[in-house]
């Protein structure tokens, strides 16, 4: 019950649904970058949603199990392979003990996440099995995979004991699977420092488009592009942050944050990306541009309430296929 | 105290405007707070984090959605149950939750110059000996403002004037686990490996943030906190 990682890629860690209820301490989420992404791989292979997985940024990964498991993956634009034949995101397929199950590189987005049935059996500590890559603990010993690892998987789950024609027809829709979007527009609410940027800075923000800097990675996104200048620019005092939180530095260069982010943070916040669009944001690579485009609360609450009730539909449909 | 929104997941509770003026005054009700919105437990909220002069409440929008009358008005009714919770508090009472104690905690620093990098810098920037800085530094009470930055990091309220230094132009990019370091007002510990720009005053044996431990950070936002000067032989000794 075990995988054995032949080439780990660019960067692969053990992730689940994130460290929540230790903020207080200073404790990052962590977590897939896209919750839901990994929610929706897990319930195709039929895992419980909260299952470890794992993220995926760039490809490269080569892995095989000691016996058979039901593999699905969301994400990014990624040429997946089990020997010749490709895999398509959002589509359960059964992988034989030993065959080898392969990521190339993205076309488009960077990061994608792998449901195996039975899901990475890592310890959990803090109350998940994610790895906290910067802090090196929980997951895979704290860090990311190296090539020869080896981890365990969990029990394979009783529910789903589909014959293989069955498998095929558990698939997700695109917008579900395939999550990257070239110059995608992210939208967000305002933040609490939205009133220290004048209406000019306010204009460019809204109507721009900003570049991905290189120095991006699990913790945020670095936007080079207008320059969001405040008129008095004095520190604020720190308080919380959370994925999604955009935070102006007095360089002006915006910062998008991500699942690994810091608990606090001092710097202004002008807007936060709404929940649903946080799968959007964790595509985003060096390079990529993007606009932000402003909703209100409640349509931000909407919207994941629609997005909710249809996972429920998804959940009971592949109950009803798995019997 | 005012509650604003922290994007469509979360709020901030507001205590009061300024940390400065006031700073054990604010924690001190912060904290209140914090604990009173511990012991209320409204439904969907899934975690608190004070900060300074702020509580923030990390909810799940569908359980609030589910518990408010109408779904489109779960904010209003997360922001009034958090105003319920808190209003006996605003009223100025003095009830129970005000006397939860404060722990005093000891913490033992080596200022030996291999791990005071930076002791010169603050000496000469103080214009005060090195051994005034640290017999300053030791003398007096801190207390915890608040914890983040990386895990368990303390941010300390209480440094001597004649101590703050400005942090380093350059931050450095790999500080030892347990450096005692100051940055402009403020003093605290680095509690892992990792980069930062605050001046490097002693080191603590101490580990102050372990995962495998409940809860994994050894300090707290409103302990109270001394330093004792040891010596490197004393810091060898506990060192784990």
């Amino acid at each position: 019950m075990t995988a054995t990682v032949s080439h780990a890629g660019f960067l692969t860690s053990v992730q689940d649904l994130g460290r929540t209820r230790y903020r207080q301490f200073g404790v990052s989420l962590a977590g897939a970058l896209d919750v839901f992404a990994l929610r929706v791989a897990n319930l195709l292979v039929g895992n419980d949603e909260s299952a470890a997985g794992l993220e995926i940024t760039f490809g490269g990964l080569r892995l095989q199990f000691s016996d058979e498991r039901i593999v699905a993956w969301c994400g990014g634009d990624f040429d997946v392979q089990i020997g010749s034949t490709s895999l398509p995101a959002g589509h359960a397929t059964r992988l034989q003990a030993r065959e080898e199950l392969k990521f190339g590189r993205p076309q488009l987005g960077c990061r994608s996440w792998l449901a195996i049935s039975g899901g990475v059996d890592a310890p959990i500590v803090l109350g998940s099995r994610s790895t906290d890559l910067r802090t090196s603990f929980g997951g895979f010993g704290g860090r990311a995979l190296r090539d020869g690892d080896v981890f365990q998987l969990g029990a394979r789950p009783l529910s789903q004991i589909p014959a293989t024609e069955r498998i095929s027809s558990w698939s997700a829709s695109k917008p579900w699977s395939q999550t990257a979007v070239s110059t995608p527009v992210l939208r967000f609410v305002r933040g609490a420092a939205w009133d220290l940027f004048n209406d000019v800075t306010i204009q460019r923000f809204t109507s721009e488009v900003f570049a991905v800097s290189t120095d991006s990675d699990r913790m945020g996104v670095r936007l080079e592009g207008p320059e969001l200048r405040r008129d008095n620019d004095v520190d604020l005092i720190s308080e919380a942050v959370a994925p999604g939180t955009i935070q102006v530095p007095s360089s002006g260069k915006p910062i998008l944050l991500l699942g690994d982010c810091q608990t606090i943070g001092g710097y202004p916040k002008i807007a936060h990306v709404i929940t649903v669009d946080l799968g959007i944001a964790a595509q985003l690579r060096a390079g990529d541009h993007v606009r932000f485009s402003e909703v209100s609360l409640a349509d931000a609450h909407r919207l994941l309430l629609e997005r909710e009730s249809e996972l429920k539909r998804f959940r009971i449909g592949l109950s009803l296929h798995a019997v | 105290m005012e509650i604003v929104p922290l994007g469509d997941s979360a709020l901030i509770v507001r205590v009061r405007e300024r940390f400065e003026d006031a700073p054990d005054q604010t924690l001190s009700e912060v904290l209140r707070t914090f604990r009173r919105l511990q012991d209320t437990a409204i439904p969907g909220v899934i975690e608190l984090a004070p900060a300074y002069t702020t509580v923030a409440v990390f909810f799940d929008p569908m359980v609030v959605a589910n518990a408010a009358p109408k779904p489109d008005q779960a904010l209003d009714w997360l922001t009034d149950r958090i105003r319920a919770a808190l209003a006996p508090h605003i009223r100025g009472g003095r009830g129970r939750a005000a006397a939860s104690p404060v722990r005093l905690v000891e913490i033992p620093v080596c200022y030996d110059p291999e791990f005071a990098f930076d002791l010169e810098n603050v000496a000469h920037h103080a214009q005060i000996s090195l051994r005034e800085v640290v017999d300053l530094h030791s003398a007096v009470e801190y207390r915890v403002s608040c914890i983040g930055f990386v895990p368990g990091f303390p941010f300390l309220a209480g440094l001597p004037k004649e101590l703050a230094t400005p942090r380093r132009a350059t931050p450095r990019k790999e500080i030892p686990a347990g450096s005692v370091a100051i940055g402009g007002a403020q003093t605290g510990i680095y509690p892992l490996r990792s980069p930062g720009g605050w001046n490097l005053i002693g080191r603590t044996p101490l580990r102050l943030f372990d995962p495998e431990k409940t809860p994994p950070a050894f300090l707290r936002a409103g302990d109270r906190v001394r330093f004792r000067a040891i010596t490197r032989d004393e810091f060898e000794a506990l060192a784990p």
